[in-house]
């Protein structure tokens, strides 16, 4: 199903993640948490923005250990669970946030 | 957790076997292979025009190739047995759910095509035309078996409903109708090494984080090493050791026995995965290909032994089929098995008393312990029968304190699947899982009410990414599933560990 986006239509997969990753802009985020009746806070951003840049060196979204110690490093030890992340994303960090992120869905047994 | 958009079961304190609802699951149905996730495997990329044609040819080629599909679609005396095994006829109450009618599906075909009285008078002996109706059945309900083989244990016949699938969508494969979750997955083994996709690189940095986090955690040098040529075992397991949760408690619970035991090991980025859904597919060919390449790994990386790390059909694969998928594996030690299974890995240390644990630090947990059905019923570990039954919860108990088993009807042989066994592991079946998974989790909801378990413990990368996804539709927590070397993690003393004392 295509997105909207600035007044441009992007293509989706049939689990909505981008077909294209070059086509991702901020808006793409915004459109999709839309859909899911989120609303993006500067904690959702930090996520997101990790993960596109996790996703550029490394080609892969990072495992959800490294997501996590990623973000209790920068927001303290507290943040850095799993627990925090599905408070975020309550369909999964590497579900949610990586389709939010413009990255393509994890495949396997996770 | 998502919102469900279906009903969700209630839990009872007592098995029932509900009255059937034809066609609840008529509509699931994952998304079909595009010809990109098609091709790289062998099938054609869409629905081949001759597809009747092709497909009873394929049958007619499995037959000849595995007599026992010919015996399973010919024995069943339709007595019954297996009507109440299935959990996903227990979780939906659709009675194409029912072992036999799912048999049923492939054998009105065969008999229509395949045997005298059927081409002849087929109203007579239940045989029907292979109509693009079949054929949609056949793509709901195969895709709605996990491969579980809990009704062969019931049949008198032995008559093996996993079989029967696969071979259902090995036809359905070569008739270009594939299910996008498998056959994607299987062609990212091939074009990068493991199911999820992980590249070296992402390998190696994950490994060096957990190295960090271990020496954090005990003050101890724990190495994850990744391609070390001449390393005495090659570990094989799941990516998603590498990149889910619990999974990675496990490997890292791995690292630490390999440490302790004072062995040098390795895993390879090259095969980087212990999945195998070759099977799944039932396609041999696939499941060969993926196999062959572990024994490339082993030979490029002169290693002298093999272990299977916590992945439930892998080791059916690695225990049952990989001397004929990938041998002869004259050059490893003749010493130990091929493969060993880290469970049995962690057991003899613990027979030898070559370990020290601290049971206390898994004192906050209750545990209870989930049969993988691949490992229950395809498969054994040490050297008696039941040894996969018995090894596992000796691991669990050598490091815990608190262990209850379910009851006996839903564990060892008689386990239930998960729900996202067999390659269903995918969102698109969600309902189907959540539901599938309801005789399992009422066996769990009953000792965490009666023994007061907070924790059950797994040995496949399925079931414990199921579990976190499915629990909490039943209002547990995802959390609640574990690894069974998650709990050895929490419990061995390294040597030279920091004491608690040292580390606050």
């Amino acid at each position: 199903m295509p997105i909207e986006v600035d007044g441009k239509i992007l293509e989706t997969d049939e689990e909505g993640y981008l077909a294209n990753i070059n086509d991702w802009v901020p808006g793409v985020a915004e459109v999709m948490a839309k859909e899911d009746d989120l609303e993006l806070t500067d904690e959702h951003w930090d996520i997101i923005n990790f993960l596109r840049e996790y996703y550029e060196e490394y080609q892969i979204a990072p495992a959800v250990r490294v997501l996590t110690k990623a973000v209790g490093k920068k927001l303290g030890k507290e943040k850095g669970n799993s627990k925090y992340l599905y408070g975020l994303f309550p369909y999964g960090p590497a579900k949610q946030a990586c389709r939010y992120a413009g990255l393509p869905k994890p495949t396997g047994c996770v | 957790m998502a919102k469900a958009n279906f009903e969700v079961p209630q839990l009872q304190q007592y098995a029932e076997v509900p009255a059937i609802e034809p066609g609840t699951m008529s509509h699931s149905k994952p998304f079909v292979a595009k010809p990109e996730h098609q091709e790289p495997l062998g099938f054609p990329g869409e629905l081949v025009e001759n597809w009747q044609e092709k497909a009873l040819e394929k049958m007619g080629d499995l037959l000849q190739r595995y007599r026992s599909l010919r015996v399973y679609l010919d024995a069943c005396v339709k007595c019954g047995s297996c009507t109440d095994k299935c959990h996903y006829y227990l979780g939906t109450r659709d009675p194409k759910n029912m072992p036999v009618a799912r048999q049923d599906l492939m054998r009105k075909v065969y008999r229509r095509y395949f045997t005298l009285a059927g081409k002849y008078f087929p109203k007579l002996v239940g045989a029907e035309d292979f109509t693009k109706e079949v054929l949609d059945e056949w793509y709901s309900y195969y895709h709605q078996c996990s491969q579980c083989r809990r009704c062969s244990v019931f049949c008198p016949y032995g008559i093996d409903t996993a079989e029967i699938s696969m071979a259902a969508r090995e036809i359905m494969d070569h008739i270009g109708i594939g299910q996008k979750y498998c056959n994607e997955i299987i062609g990212k083994v091939y074009k990068i090494g493991n199911n999820l996709g992980l590249p070296g690189p992402a390998l190696a940095d994950t490994l060096e984080g957990l190295e960090e986090d271990v020496f954090d955690d005990t003050g101890v040098r724990v190495r994850y090493p990744l391609d070390q040529e001449g390393a005495e075992i090659l570990l094989v397991t799941p990516s998603a050791d590498f990149f889910a949760e619990p999974h990675v408690d496990g490997l890292i619970g791995y690292g630490k026995v390999f440490h302790e035991a004072g062995v040098s090991w390795t895993l390879s980025s090259y095969a980087s995965e212990a999945a195998n859904f070759g099977m799944f597919i039932g396609s041999y060919e696939n499941m060969r290909r993926v196999a062959q390449r572990i024994r490339k790994a082993a030979i490029d990386l002169k290693v002298k032994r093999i272990v299977f790390g916590e992945c439930g059909h892998a080791w059916r694969v690695a225990y049952s089929f990989l001397n004929t998928l990938a041998g002869p594996w004259d050059f490893l030690d003749p010493r130990y098995p091929v493969p060993q299974h880290i469970c049995e890995f962690t057991y003899e240390l613990i027979q030898q008393g070559k370990l020290r644990f601290d049971k206390s630090q898994n004192d906050d947990k209750v545990l209870t312990f989930h049969d993988s059905c691949n490992v229950a019923r395809a498969s054994r570990m040490g050297s008696w029968p039941g040894g996969q039954f018995d090894i596992p919860r000796a691991v669990i108990k050598a490091v815990c304190n608190h262990f209850y088993d379910m009851d006996e009807e839903t564990i060892r042989e008689r386990t239930f699947c998960c729900g996202g066994g067999g390659g269903l592991l995918t969102d698109d079946l969600m309902e189907l899982r959540v539901k599938g998974a309801k005789p399992r989790v009422e066996a769990l909801n009953n000792v965490m009410r009666e023994k007061k378990v907070t924790h059950m413990a797994a040995i496949c990368a399925i079931c414990k990414s199921q579990f976190t996804k499915v629990l909490p539709y039943y209002g547990m927590e995802m959390d609640q599933i574990v690894s069974v070397h998650q709990l050895v993690s929490n419990a061995i003393i390294l040597t030279g560990q920091r004491t608690e004392d040292e580390a606050a």
